[in-house]
C-alpha cells in the first residue's frame, strides 16, 4: 500500500509536508473538495456557535411555541419555544467532541493491537482473532444499549464505548496490513540485517500502515456519529436540554406534521456532516492508494 | 472438503459461544448488577435482598453463566423483572415480527441491490452509474432514523399513502403486518442497498479490469456472454459474504427502524428493556441477535465453499 | 510481397498525457508478413512490441488511440472494423497466446469449458462434437489424459500446462495467424524448450503465420524466420533471423546481442551506456542517438527513415553500412580471478539439510522434528575468500533456501554452517552477534520490493550505515554520497523515493546498501532476473569492480546459466536440494557432466539460429524430492536402473576439484 501521493513528489520529509501534499491531492477531486468544505465547515461551526448564536438554546417562550420560520426566527422555534436555528448550530458539538476524540483513541488502539497480532502471529493471534470476530458478530447498537443499561450514558460512559467498539474492525484491517507489508522483502532485508523490533516497527512497518491507519480513521469517525446520533434519538445520547441533532430528530417527530421545520433543520445539518465526512474519507482513501473495495459496514 | 464443511460449523458454534460468554461478562463486568440496575434508587433493603436471591445473585459468576448458558438452549429464558412474565412469551412473538421486517427487507433490497451494483459496474461513469452511485453514496450515509424520519414525512404526513406508526398488537398475526411494513422495508433496504450496491460495483469494475476478461474478449467472446459466464461469476463471489455481513448489520439498523415506526419487534423491545434497565431481557435479545447473524455469516460461509472452485478442489491443486 | 496477411503501414499509436499532448508509444511502425512466417518481434520493456502484436487484432489497451497509419488483416482496415466483425476475428482468423496463462483463464470455469467456447465461437462443428475436437486438442499441445484434465480448473494446472491450454484455445479456431505475447516467460528453462518446440512444429504442420513477442533473442532465434528489432516505439531493424543475429545493421540490435552473456566462455558482456527514452521523449532526431556509437550531428537533427539494405533488411539508421564495420569491443577488464581469491575458507556448509515443514500436532507432542524428506539435503560446500561462487538450478532447487539459511532467517534442520573456521552460523538473526550480521548482507530479486517505498535513497543507505557504525552526522552524508558513486548514480539520487527511479538504478542501490556495511559475504539472490538484458550487462560489470576493489565474497544464485558463467569461479548446480555437480566454472560448463547439468546446458537458448537445444528430460514438475536415492531419478535419461532409485550417489571426484555426484562412473560420463 503505497501513497500515490507521496511517493511522487521530493522535498523536506516532515510530517506537515506529507499533510498538505495529501490535502492538495484531495482538493483536486470533486468529491474531496465538497468533503473537506463541509467537514470544515461544522468543525468551525461547533467551536464558534456559542459566540454567534442569536439566542439562548435553552430559553423557552411558551408564547412562540411552533412558529415557523420568520424574520425572527430563522428556522422557527419547537415545541418548548426555543430557536431551532441556534439549537441546529449548537448542536453539533456533542457529536463532534465525543466522536472525534473517540475515533482517535479507537484508530491508536486498534491499531497498536493489530499491528502486534500481524506481528506475532501463532497461537495468541489465533485465539484473539477469534474474539474480535466475536464481537464483530455483535450488531454495534446492541453493545452499546448493553453498556448504557448498566452503567447511563453521558461522554463519560460514550467515550471508551464507541472507541472500544470501533476499535475492533481497525484491529483485523491493521493486522491483513501488517502481514502485506511484513511479506515484503525489504523487511526481510531489514531483519537479515539484524535491525532491532522496534526500528523494524518505526522504520520499515509504520510508514508503510500510516495509509490505512488515516484512511480507517476517517471512516470510524464516520460511523460513530452515526452511531451517536442513532442513540441521542433513541434517547440514550446526550440529556435534555443539550441542544443535540439526534435528539432534536426525535422530538420533532410528534408534530413533523404541522411543524416540518423542527425535523427539517436539523436532519440537514447532520447529513451534510456525515456525507462531508464520508466524501472526505472516500477522496483520502483514493488520494492514498488504498484499497477499500473489501470493507464492510461496521 | 467435508472436513471443511465441519471445521466451519464448529467454529461458528464456537463464535457463538463467545458471543453468550461476551454479553454475559459485559454485564458482569460493569458496575452494578441486574437488581441494582432495575431497581435503581430503590436498590436496598429487602426489596434488594429479594431480588438478589431470585436471580441467584449470590453464586459465581460462572455456575450463573453455566446454568443461564443451559437454560438458554432450553428455551427458558428467565423472568423479566418489569413485566413479571416469562421473557420468551414476550420475546417469541416479537422475534417473529422483526424476522417478517428482515426476511421481508432483504428479499427486496438483495436482489436489487445486486442488480443496480451490476448495471454500475458494467456502465461505469456513465450517467446511469453516478446516479445510482451518488444515491448509494447518500443512502448509505444517512442514519436510518433521518432517511425513515424523511420517508415518513412525505409519504405519510405529506402524501398520506402510508401509515406512519404501527398500532397492531404484537402477538397478532402476520398477514395484518403486512400493510404496516412497507414504509420501514423500504428505509431497511435502501440502508442495505446501498452497502451492496458499492461492493458489487467495484467487485464488477475489478473483474473487467482483470486478464482473464480482457483475454476473453481478445478470444472474440461477444460482451454479453462474456460478462454472463467471464465476469459475473467472478464477481459476485466476494458478496456472497458481504450479503450476510450486511444483513447482520441489518440487524442494528432494525433497533432504530421499529422504534421510528413503533413497530413491535425485538429492537423496539430492547431499546424499552434498556430504558428499563431490564437487564436479564437485555441479555437475551442481544444473544438472540447475534446468533442470528452468526448463523447467516456460516451459511454465507458454506455457501462460497460450494460455489468457489478454488476452495472446492482445494486438495487436487498441482502447483508449479 | 504478394498476399500478405497483415500489412502495418505507417503505424503510430499514443496516449493523452496528463497536460493534454499525445505521447507515442509506437512511431510510424511499417510491416508486413505472409502465410506461413514467424516473425520475431524483439525488444526491451517499453519498446512498444506487445502493444503492436495487440494492435494486429485491433486491439488497443485502454486509454490508447490510434495516431495514424493502417493495420490491414487479409487486405482490411482492423481500425474502421465493428465489433461485430472484430468478435469474429479474434481467437478465429488471428489468436492471441497470453504472457501469462494463469491470470489469462477464467478461475470459475473449467479448463475444457473454456476451449470448448472458443470452438463453439469459431468454427461450425455442432455441440456434440466439442467435446471430441477439444480432445483432440489438447493431444496436439501434448497434455496428458485429456478427458481428466478437460474438467480441471485453471488453478488446478501448473504453469507450462495452463500455457499449452491457452495454446490449444488459440489452435481451436484454426486462426491464420498466431500472436504470442512473450508466452514463456515465468517457466523454466527444460518447459520452455519443450514449448518452443511444440510451437516449431505446429507452425510446420498448419503453415500458421506466427508473430512471437519477446525479449529473449534466444528464444527468438529458435522459432522465427525473421526478426523485428523495436527500440522506443519504431521499428529499428527487420531481416531474417540469421542475418540479424550474426550480423545486425542496426548499432541498437549490435549493443543487445553484445551485451547477451553467452556461455562459451566467461566475458562480461558490455552494455549500452544510458537508458532508452520515454514514451514522447525523442527529440527530433533519431531515439538512439544518445548512446551510439556511430552519432554524429546528423543524427540529432534528423531522424532517420526505414531503408532497405543489401541483404533484403529494412533498416533504421543513417549509417547502416558502417555497422558491420565496428570493431568487436574490448571486453571490459577483468581483474586477475587467481590473485584476488585466497585459499581460506571463510563459510563451509557440512551436510547442511534444511526443511520447511513445521511441526504437526503429534511431532509437537512427543517433541520431535517431523519426518519429511528435507527441502535441502548433504549440501556440502567451501567458500574461500574474495571467490564468487554460483548457485544454479530451476525453482525448487534450495538455491535461495540455502542463501536464506546461510543469512540466518531460516534455520537449519541438520548440518553446520562454519563461518572463518571459529563461528558457528546455525542461528537466527535474533542470536547472532551484530558483527557477523554486518559481514554477511543480502541482496534480494526484486528491485521493486527490496526498497521501502517510503524511503528515500539517502534514508535507505543511511539504516545500515546507522545500524552498524558510530557516525556524526557529517560522515554519514560522505558515506552515502561516496557509495553512490561505487554504483555509478550522482549525488542527485540521494532525495528520490523508489518510484521515480528505473529497476536497473533500483537495483544498484540496493548493491550499495548491501556495501554500505563493508561486508566480507553477499549473498545475491537471483538479482539480475527482474531486469532488461542491457541493465543487467551494467549491473554485472559493476559487481565484478567492485569485488575488485573491496575483496568481497559473492554466492550468485540465479537459474541462468549464461550470467553464472559471466561471473563465478566455482559453480554448484543443484536438484530439488542436492548438489549435482560442483567444481570451478569452466569445468562445469564442458563435459563430463552431470546428466542434469547436461540437460540445463542442452536447454540454453542462445541467440544462434543454428543452434538447436537438444530435450532430454521430461517436462514434468517435481515438487518433492524423493525419499531415497538420487534427486534426479524420475527424469533422469541416463538412469541406469534400480540402484538409481535406492542408493545416493556417490561423488566422482574429477580433476581439478571438479566433482559429480552420480551411479555412473567418470569415465562413462566422459564418453558420452
Amino acid at each position: 500500500m503505497t501513497s500515490a501521493i507521496t511517493n511522487k513528489t521530493t522535498g523536506p520529509r516532515n510530517i506537515f509536508f506529507v499533510l498538505l501534499t495529501t490535502l492538495k491531492g484531495m482538493a483536486s477531486r470533486p468529491s474531496g473538495v465538497v468533503g473537506l468544505v463541509l467537514v470544515a465547515f461544522h468543525i468551525v461551526l461547533a467551536i464558534t456557535s456559542p459566540a454567534i448564536v442569536p439566542y439562548d438554546f435553552k430559553e423557552m417562550t411558551v408564547q412562540k411555541i411552533l412558529k415557523a420560520p420568520s424574520a425572527e426566527h430563522w428556522f422557527g422555534t419547537d415545541v418548548l419555544g426555543r430557536d431551532v436555528l441556534t439549537r441546529t448550530m449548537l448542536g453539533g458539538q456533542q457529536a463532534l467532541f465525543v466522536t472525534s476524540i473517540a475515533a482517535v483513541i479507537a484508530v491508536t488502539w486498534g491499531g497498536l493491537l493489530g499491528v502486534l497480532l500481524g506481528l506475532v502471529g501463532g497461537r495468541f493471534d489465533d485465539l484473539l482473532m477469534r474474539v474480535v470476530d466475536a464481537f464483530l458478530a455483535i450488531p454495534w447498537i446492541l453493545f452499546l444499549l448493553l453498556i448504557i443499561a448498566m452503567v447511563g450514558t453521558g461522554s463519560i460512559v460514550l467515550i471508551p464505548t464507541l472507541a472500544f467498539f470501533y476499535g475492533i474492525p481497525v484491529i483485523r484491517i491493521v493486522r491483513a496490513a501488517t502481514h502485506d507489508v511484513v511479506a515484503r522483502d525489504f523487511v526481510t532485508a531489514a531483519r537479515a540485517r539484524g535491525e532491532s523490533r522496534s526500528t523494524l516497527v518505526r522504520r520499515e512497518l509504520f510508514p508503510n500502515i500510516l495509509d490505512v491507519l488515516l484512511v480507517e480513521g476517517a471512516m470510524r469517525w464516520s460511523w460513530m456519529l452515526l452511531s451517536f446520533s442513532s442513540l441521542s434519538f433513541l434517547g440514550f445520547g446526550v440529556t435534555p436540554p443539550t441542544a443535540d441533532w439526534g435528539l432534536m430528530i426525535s422530538d420533532s417527530r410528534a408534530f413533523m406534521s404541522i411543524a416540518p421545520w423542527t425535523a427539517l433543520a436539523p436532519i440537514t445539518a447532520l447529513s451534510s456532516l456525515i456525507i462531508g465526512l464520508n466524501l472526505s474519507a472516500d477522496a483520502l482513501a483514493k488520494t492514498l492508494g488504498v484499497d477499500r473495495a473489501q470493507k464492510a459496514p461496521v | 472438503m467435508f472436513i471443511l464443511i465441519i471445521r466451519r460449523v464448529l467454529l461458528g458454534l464456537l463464535t457463538l459461544l463467545l458471543v453468550s460468554g461476551i454479553v454475559f461478562v459485559t454485564v458482569e463486568a460493569l458496575p452494578g448488577d441486574p437488581c441494582t440496575a432495575y431497581l435503581g434508587r430503590m436498590a436496598q433493603g429487602q426489596r434488594l435482598e429479594n431480588c438478589r436471591q431470585n436471580f441467584d445473585l449470590d453464586t459465581p459468576a460462572l455456575t450463573r453463566y453455566i446454568s443461564w448458558a443451559i437454560g438458554t438452549l432450553h428455551g427458558d429464558f428467565g423472568i423479566s423483572l418489569k413485566r413479571n412474565k416469562s421473557i420468551s412469551s414476550i420475546v417469541i412473538p416479537r422475534l417473529r415480527n422483526t424476522l417478517l421486517l428482515g426476511f421481508a427487507a432483504s428479499v427486496i433490497g438483495i436482489p436489487i441491490s445486486i442488480l443496480l451494483g451490476i448495471v454500475a459496474g458494467l456502465w461505469r461513469d456513465r450517467p446511469v452509474d453516478l446516479w445510482v452511485s451518488s444515491t448509494a453514496i447518500f443512502a448509505m450515509t444517512i442514519p436510518e432514523f433521518v432517511s425513515a424520519t424523511l420517508l415518513i414525512l412525505i409519504f405519510s404526513i405529506w402524501l398520506g399513502w402510508f401509515p406512519g406508526i404501527v398500532t397492531t398488537r404484537p402477538d397478532a398475526p402476520l398477514f395484518e403486518f403486512l400493510s404496516d411494513i412497507l414504509l420501514p422495508i423500504i428505509v431497511l433496504a435502501l440502508v442495505m442497498a446501498a452497502h451492496i450496491l458499492r461492493m458489487v460495483r467495484t467487485s464488477v469494475i475489478d473483474v473487467m479490469a482483470s486478464d482473464y476478461v480482457e483475454m476473453a474478449r481478445l478470444k472474440g467472446v461477444p460482451y454479453w456472454r462474456m460478462v454472463f459466464r467471464h465476469v459475473l461469476p467472478n464477481a459476485l463471489l466476494p458478496t456472497i459474504n458481504l450479503v450476510a455481513l450486511t444483513i447482520g448489520w441489518l440487524l442494528g439498523g432494525v433497533v432504530v427502524i421499529e422504534v421510528v415506526f413503533n413497530y413491535p419487534g425485538l429492537g423496539r423491545l430492547m431499546v424499552d428493556a434498556v430504558s428499563d434497565r431490564d437487564l436479564a431481557m437485555v441479555q437475551i435479545i442481544a444473544l438472540i441477535l447475534a446468533a442470528i447473524y452468526v448463523t447467516l455469516n456460516l451459511l454465507a460461509d458454506l455457501l462460497v465453499l460450494f460455489a468457489n472452485p478454488r476452495l472446492r478442489t482445494m486438495r487436487t491443486q498441482v502447483r508449479p | 510481397m504478394d498476399n500478405p496477411l497483415i500489412e502495418i503501414i505507417n503505424l503510430s499509436i499514443g496516449f493523452n498525457s496528463q497536460s493534454g499532448d499525445t505521447l507515442q508509444i509506437l512511431n510510424n511502425i511499417d510491416l508486413s508478413f505472409g502465410r506461413g512466417q514467424t516473425i520475431g518481434l524483439v525488444g526491451e520493456s517499453g519498446s512498444g512490441k506487445s502493444t503492436l502484436a495487440l494492435a494486429m487484432m485491433g486491439y488497443l489497451k485502454t486509454g490508447l488511440r490510434l495516431v495514424e497509419g493502417t493495420l490491414l488483416f487479409h487486405g482490411r482496415d482492423v481500425f474502421s472494423m465493428n465489433g461485430r466483425t472484430l468478435e469474429n476475428i479474434r481467437g478465429g482468423d488471428i489468436a492471441l497466446i497470453p504472457q501469462n496463462a494463469g491470470q489469462s483463464l477464467t478461475p470459475t470455469m473449467r479448463v475444457g469449458n473454456q476451449i470448448a467456447e472458443a470452438v463453439k465461437l469459431h468454427t461450425s462443428l455442432p455441440k456434440d462434437q466439442w467435446r471430441d475436437r477439444v480432445i483432440e486438442l489438447l493431444l496436439q499441445v501434448r497434455l496428458p489424459e485429456p478427458k481428466t484434465l478437460l474438467s480441471r480448473y485453471p488453478h488446478e494446472l501448473s504453469g507450462g500446462q495452463q500455457q499449452r491450454v491457452a495454446i490449444a484455445m488459440a489452435l481451436a479456431g484454426e486462426p491464420d495467424v498466431l500472436l504470442l505475447d512473450e508466452p514463456t516467460t515465468g517457466l523454466d528453462v527444460t518447459t520452455q524448450v519443450h514449448i518452443l518446440e511444440l510451437l516449431r512444429d505446429i507452425a510446420a504442420e498448419t503453415g500458421m503465420a506466427m508473430v512471437y513477442v519477446s525479449h529473449d533473442l534466444g528464444a527468438i532465434s529458435r522459432v522465427s524466420d525473421r526478426v523485428a528489432v523495436m527500440y522506443a516505439g519504431e521499428l529499428v531493424l527487420e531481416g531474417t533471423t540469421r542475418q540479424v543475429m550474426r550480423k545486425p545493421a542496426h548499432p541498437y540490435a549490435r549493443g543487445l546481442l553484445l551485451s547477451i552473456p553467452r556461455l562459451r566462455e566467461a566475458v562480461v558482456p558490455t552494455s549500452m551506456p544510458g537508458r532508452p527514452p520515454p514514451p514522447g521523449g525523442t527529440g527530433p532526431g533519431c531515439a538512439f542517438a544518445d548512446r551510439c556509437p556511430l552519432v554524429e550531428s546528423r543524427c540529432r537533427e534528423e531522424r532517420p527513415e526505414l531503408v532497405p539494405t543489401a541483404n533484403q533488411e529494412t533498416v533504421r539508421c543513417h549509417f547502416h553500412e558502417r555497422v558491420g564495420h565496428l570493431p568487436p569491443p574490448d571486453p571490459p577488464k577483468r581483474p586477475d580471478r587467481q590473485s584476488l581469491i585466497d585459499t581460506d575458507t571463510i563459510l563451509q556448509l557440512d551436510d547442511l539439510a534444511i526443511s520447511y515443514a513445521k511441526p504437526g500436532i503429534f511431532d509437537q507432542i512427543l517433541g520431535r522434528l517431523p519426518r519429511v524428506t528435507p527441502t535441502v539435503d548433504m549440501v556440502d560446500l567451501a567458500v574461500h575468500r574474495g571467490e564468487t561462487i554460483g548457485l544454479v538450478g530451476e525453482s525448487g532447487s534450495g538455491k535461495t533456501t540455502i542463501l536464506r539459511t546461510i543469512a540466518g532467517l531460516w534455520g537449519p534442520q541438520n548440518g553446520t554452517i562454519v563461518y572463518h573456521g571459529s563461528e558457528i552460523l546455525d542461528t537466527l538473526v535474533a542470536v547472532r552477534p551484530k558483527d557477523l550480521l554486518r559481514r554477511i548482507q543480502l541482496i534480494f530479486q526484486n528491485p521493486d520490493a527490496s526498497l521501502n517505498p517510503r524511503h528515500t535513497v539517502a534514508e535507505i543507505l543511511a539504516l545500515p550505515l546507522k545500524l552498524y557504525f558510530d557516525l556524526s552526522d557529517e560522515e554519514l552524508r560522505e558515506r552515502t554520497v561516496a557509495l553512490l558513486e561505487q554504483v555509478r548514480l550522482g549525488k542527485h539520487y540521494l532525495d528520490r523515493l523508489p518510484s521515480q527511479l528505473s529497476g536497473g538504478e533500483k537495483q544498484r542501490v540496493a548493491v550499495a546498501r548491501a556495501f554500505a556495511a563493508e561486508p566480507e559475504l553477499i549473498l545475491c539472490d537471483e538479482i539480475t532476473s527482474a531486469l532488461d538484458v542491457s541493465v543487467q550487462a551494467a549491473l554485472l560489470d559493476l559487481l565484478i569492480n567492485l569485488q575488485a576493489v573491496r575483496e568481497t565474497t559473492y554466492i550468485f544464485v540465479s537459474h541462468d546459466l549464461a550470467v553464472v558463467r559471466v561471473l563465478a569461479d566455482r559453480v554448484a548446480v543443484l536438484y530439488l536440494g542436492r548438489i549435482c555437480e560442483i567444481g570451478p566454472a569452466d569445468r562445469v560448463y564442458t563435459p563430463p557432466f552431470h546428466p542434469y547439468t547436461e540437460i540445463l546446458l542442452g536447454a540454453i537458448l542462445e541467440p544462434d539460429p543454428d543452434a538447436k537445444p537438444t530435450i532430454a528430460a521430461e517436462d514434468i514438475v517435481e515438487l518433492s524430492p524423493p525419499a531415497e536415492g538420487c534427486p534426479f531419478q524420475h527424469r533422469c535419461p541416463r538412469r541406469i536402473g534400480e540402484i538409481c532409485d535406492h542408493e545416493i550417489p556417490p561423488w566422482r571426484p574429477a580433476r581439478a576439484d571438479h566433482s559429480i555426484r552420480c551411479h555412473i562412473s567418470m569415465c562413462d560420463l566422459g564418453a558420452m
